[in-house]
């Protein structure tokens, strides 16, 4: 009933092996740019691989002369950095491209944040630098809103006296604990909202284990949390500072 | 009187559920209008999860053409899954539509696109969640009017009860004439309420309205008669079909969605109809006649489709693909146009035969060749000719011999089990054709790792067919004769892990077979069905056979019929069908000589009426149609480089 031939006019054959026979049109990267982008609103619930794909069709919506990987499978040249978790939004994400043809950095921001849907905006598109950018995320800093949460404030004490704080998680290796408060640089509670910075560390931890700890020292949180990185960088002097700049 | 948006409650629960991105809404090329500034406003449902539905082509025109309208608005919803049921049944969150995230229940219309018959069961959850009666005969003037479309209303019957109206046949223009007749109705002030709009609609002669037909059965079981009761309704309710698809070049922006779905790629319907008279496919002779979208007309979509979606693949859809009369010169113009873009293309639904290996070379140009799939559907040539696809064994194997010369590695063959006079002779021969497709491939490509996968699915007897009058085959003998296909072929050595077998057991075939051929008894099976539970009959990990099988004897219980009379029966000649007033065009005479055709010793074979004179199956004449199509000899030019 169906013949499916879903086939590309891209520089291979079955297989894995090269076409040598094909010409390859991927062109070389002239320039590298760095992305910040926020996730904003209802569209806080995009996944990391829903946010991919979007972001791909704005490349080629927006004609910005991205650079193929060659080989096999060519995919658009574009790398993320410690992509915050669904449901959770944020104003500090972060990518990389690589161009095959020069372009003012904020024609692309603007391009691309044209063709990304309102939620998904595109905040500033800068030449990227020497050095390994994932290096410079080194914290963010969290705004988590607990809206009817009690007993924020001892538990924060409480949190920030202990030396360690486990929490459970599931990851893809299965139950892992987690030591929250190592991870936590500073932690503030204003009502029913939680500042709090945390460094970047393997497994990462998420705005939910931070919530998840302070429920350990007394916190009780019914209702549903909405969590947003405000900024993610170098942390200097306590203070999480904008890494494009 | 404005209608809020449910989103704010929404909200807090989304990170309990699954996938919530699918609930969210906010699709590239999404419309949302204001509701106090239009008169006529459109729910439309796909009634399966948002991955499925999304893609829906039917929807997505629908949706485009009717937000054209200054006058109309139209939003989207889909079944929601059973663990976000649980969560708005337990914060008193109705259905809502993905647009607005507005309540169903306060639109005009709720309209239903059913691809398949085992939605049902998700349409009795929407309507449910939505706070809207599943009888019709309960619903008041507040409630929105519940149509349905797609190819399982040509027999609407078996949801008779839980819909006010049906439309069959191409949408686009039905649609608006509804809104028409709905902003008439509203600005008259609603006289008469929901009757009276009703019978309005039934008055247009296109607009099936159950509740204006009566049913009566005789002692045994069998339909006595179908008695209109409303004197503007017709006797038998006409198709729409639409003509010239070059004026309606929808979708023009494509719905791109942020969740993942099945299909991720901007597809292109290159003509409509099809006219090969294979007498098992309900598509080909619904649809027909064939109308063809130009080479232009093609291109031009595709050039727009493209910058609007930013999607990197294209599909040229129809129900046969390479049959459209300028196949060779759409493939090579689209691949020099898109070359070195790392655009690609697909061409799904094509035929067996030697012009399809070149026109897919043509379409892999300096491309991947992952897979060829080729439907002879019957294993012996006999059964070919029974459901008259002929391809004769030769020309397969020729096919094949020359895909796997031109570095093709792997082709799948898909076939039904079940076709009306099969015996395991016949389902054997699946084994065998799959075992000259591995000797020709190893043959003509001079290597070892060659492989052939075997698809298989359960044939299901469908309304408006020559088989509609066909005894299903009941699942135990289904299985039966797939098991000794199975064992056949690999108690050979020489084939074993180069014959690859796809199929399903053959009790989900009943439930479709039941729902497809059922009358407005059937009904309550549904209803039974889904109160117990039962929800995307069309997912296996949901769908239950021994809670249909239960369902359909508790429910009928009191009725002189059963889930094998509906199924397993074959029908005569004078039995009044369940459809029989419901009008696709094609001749019902003529469905049955075709169908004795079919079963005579030596099956008679029907030519194409694109390539041969008029058959008569009775559709242009009766529809006021006429097949539509080229060559239109014209070319496309390379698009301007910006």
């Amino acid at each position: 009933m169906s013949t499916s031939t879903s086939l590309g006019w891209v520089s291979t054959t079955l297989e894995g092996t090269p076409n040598p026979e094909a010409p390859n049109p991927q062109l070389p990267i002239v320039q590298k740019l760095r992305v910040r982008y926020a996730k904003r609103g209802r569209l806080r619930f995009t996944s990391h691989r829903d946010f991919g794909r979007a972001f791909e069709r704005a490349v080629r919506r927006a004609k910005v002369p991205i650079g193929y990987s060659s080989g096999f499978t060519p995919h658009p040249k574009i790398s993320y950095a410690n992509a915050a978790p669904t449901g959770a939004a944020s104003e500090a994400e972060f990518l990389e491209i690589g161009l095959t043809r020069e372009c003012d950095p904020d024609a692309v921001r603007e391009g691309l944040d044209a063709a990304l849907p309102p939620g998904l905006d595109i905040v500033a598109v800068v030449p990227a630098t020497p050095g390994t950018f994932a290096d410079r995320l080194e914290a963010s800093r969290w705004c988590i809103e607990i809206p009817g949460a009690t007993g924020l404030e001892d538990a924060a004490t409480g949190f920030l006296a202990a030396p360690a704080v486990t929490v459970e998680r599931m990851t893809k290796r299965g139950l892992r604990d987690i030591d929250v408060r190592g991870a936590v640089d500073t932690l503030v509670v204003h009502g029913d909202r939680v500042d709090v910075v945390v460094r970047s560390m393997i497994p990462t931890v998420r705005p939910d284990d931070v919530v998840g700890a302070l429920r350990q020292f007394g916190a009780v949180v019914s209702g549903a949390t909405i969590a947003t990185r405000i900024e993610q960088g170098p942390l200097v002097d306590g203070v999480v500072v904008d890494p494009l700049t | 009187m404005s209608v809020e948006s449910l989103f704010p409650r929404l909200e807090p629960v989304l990170p309990q559920v699954s996938k919530p991105i699918q609930y969210v809404g906010g699709e590239l090329n999404a419309t949302l209008k204001d509701w106090d500034a239009v008169t006529v406003r459109w729910a439309l449902m796909y009634p399966d999860a948002y991955e499925v539905g999304l893609p829906n082509q039917g929807v997505q025109i629908l949706y485009e053409i009717l937000n054209e309208r200054d006058w109309i608005l139209a939003e989207r919803t889909y079944a929601v899954f059973p663990d976000m049921e649980q969560v708005m049944r337990d914060h008193e969150i109705p259905q809502f539509t993905v647009d607005g995230h507005r309540p169903v229940k306060a639109f005009d219309l709720l309209g239903v696109s059913f691809s398949t018959e085992l939605g049902y069961t998700n349409l009795l959850t929407a309507l449910d969640l939505a706070g809207i009666a599943l009888h019709a005969v309960d619903r008041g003037d507040d409630d929105p009017i519940v149509l349905v479309g797609g190819h399982a209303s040509f027999n609407p019957e078996p949801v008779a009860d839980f819909i006010d109206a049906a439309v069959l046949g191409d949408g686009e223009e039905i649609v608006l004439a509804i809104s028409d007749i709905v902003r008439e109705f509203r600005e008259e002030g609603s006289p008469g309420g929901r009757h009276e709009l009703l019978r309005r609609l039934a008055a247009t002669g296109g607009i099936y309205v159950p509740q204006f037909y009566e049913v009566d059965y005789d002692a045994e079981g069998f339909i006595e008669a179908i008695v209109v009761n409303e004197p503007s309704a017709p006797e038998r309710v006409a198709k729409h079909t639409l003509m010239d698809l070059d004026s309606w070049p929808y979708p023009k922006t494509p719905l791109v969605p942020l969740a993942e779905t099945v299909h991720e790629r901007y597809s292109v319907e290159i003509f409509r109809g099809c006219t090969r008279g294979c007498r098992f496919c309900q598509a080909g002779m619904i649809t027909r006649p064939v109308r063809e979208r130009s080479l232009q007309g093609i291109g031009e979509m595709v050039a727009n489709g493209l910058e609007q979606s930013g999607l990197d693949e294209v599909g040229l859809l129809s129900l046969s693909s390479a049959d459209h009369s300028e196949i060779g010169e759409l493939a090579t113009q689209l691949a020099d146009r898109y070359e070195g873009t790392n655009t690609s293309l697909s061409l799904p639904s094509t035929r067996v035969d030697a012009f399809n290996i070149s026109l897919a070379n043509e379409f892999s140009r300096n491309g991947r060749r992952s897979g060829l799939t080729f439907a002879p559907e019957g294993g012996s040539e006999r059964l070919r000719r029974v459901i008259n696809k002929m391809v004769s064994e030769e020309d397969l194997i020729r096919t094949v011999a020359a895909a796997y010369s031109h570095g093709w590695r792997q082709v799948k063959l898909y076939f039904m089990c079940g076709l009306p006079t099969e015996t395991d002779e016949d389902v054997l021969q699946i084994g065998e054709l799959a075992k000259r497709v591995i000797d020709t491939g190893r043959e003509a490509s001079g290597r070892k790792d060659i492989r052939c996968t075997v698809s298989i699915g359960g044939f299901v007897p469908k309304p408006h067919t020559p088989f509609q009058w066909a005894a299903q085959l009941d699942h135990e003998t289904t299985d039966e004769r797939l098991r000794k296909l199975r064992a056949s072929v690999q108690s050979d050595k020489k084939y074993g892990k180069a014959i690859g077998f796809r199929y399903h057991d053959g009790k989900p075939g009943i439930v479709e077979g039941l729902l497809s051929r059922g009358d407005r008894r059937v009904g309550k099976v549904i209803e039974a069905v889904w109160r117990d539970g039962g929800r995307f009959d069309g997912w296996s990990e949901h769908f239950s056979y021994d809670r249909w099988a239960t369902m359909a004897e508790r429910a009928l219980a009191d009725e002189p019929v059963d889930l094998a009379w509906y199924t397993t029966r074959e029908r005569g000649a004078e039995e009044i069908l369940p459809w029989d007033h419901l009008d696709s065009g094609l001749d019902k005479d003529w469905l049955w000589e075709d169908w004795q055709d079919a079963l005579a010793d030596d099956p008679v074979e029907v030519e194409d009426c694109r390539w041969t004179p008029c058959f008569d199956c009775g559709v242009c004449p009766s529809m006021d149609t006429d097949i539509q199509m080229g060559p239109t000899g014209q070319k496309l030019l390379p698009l301007s480089v910006v």
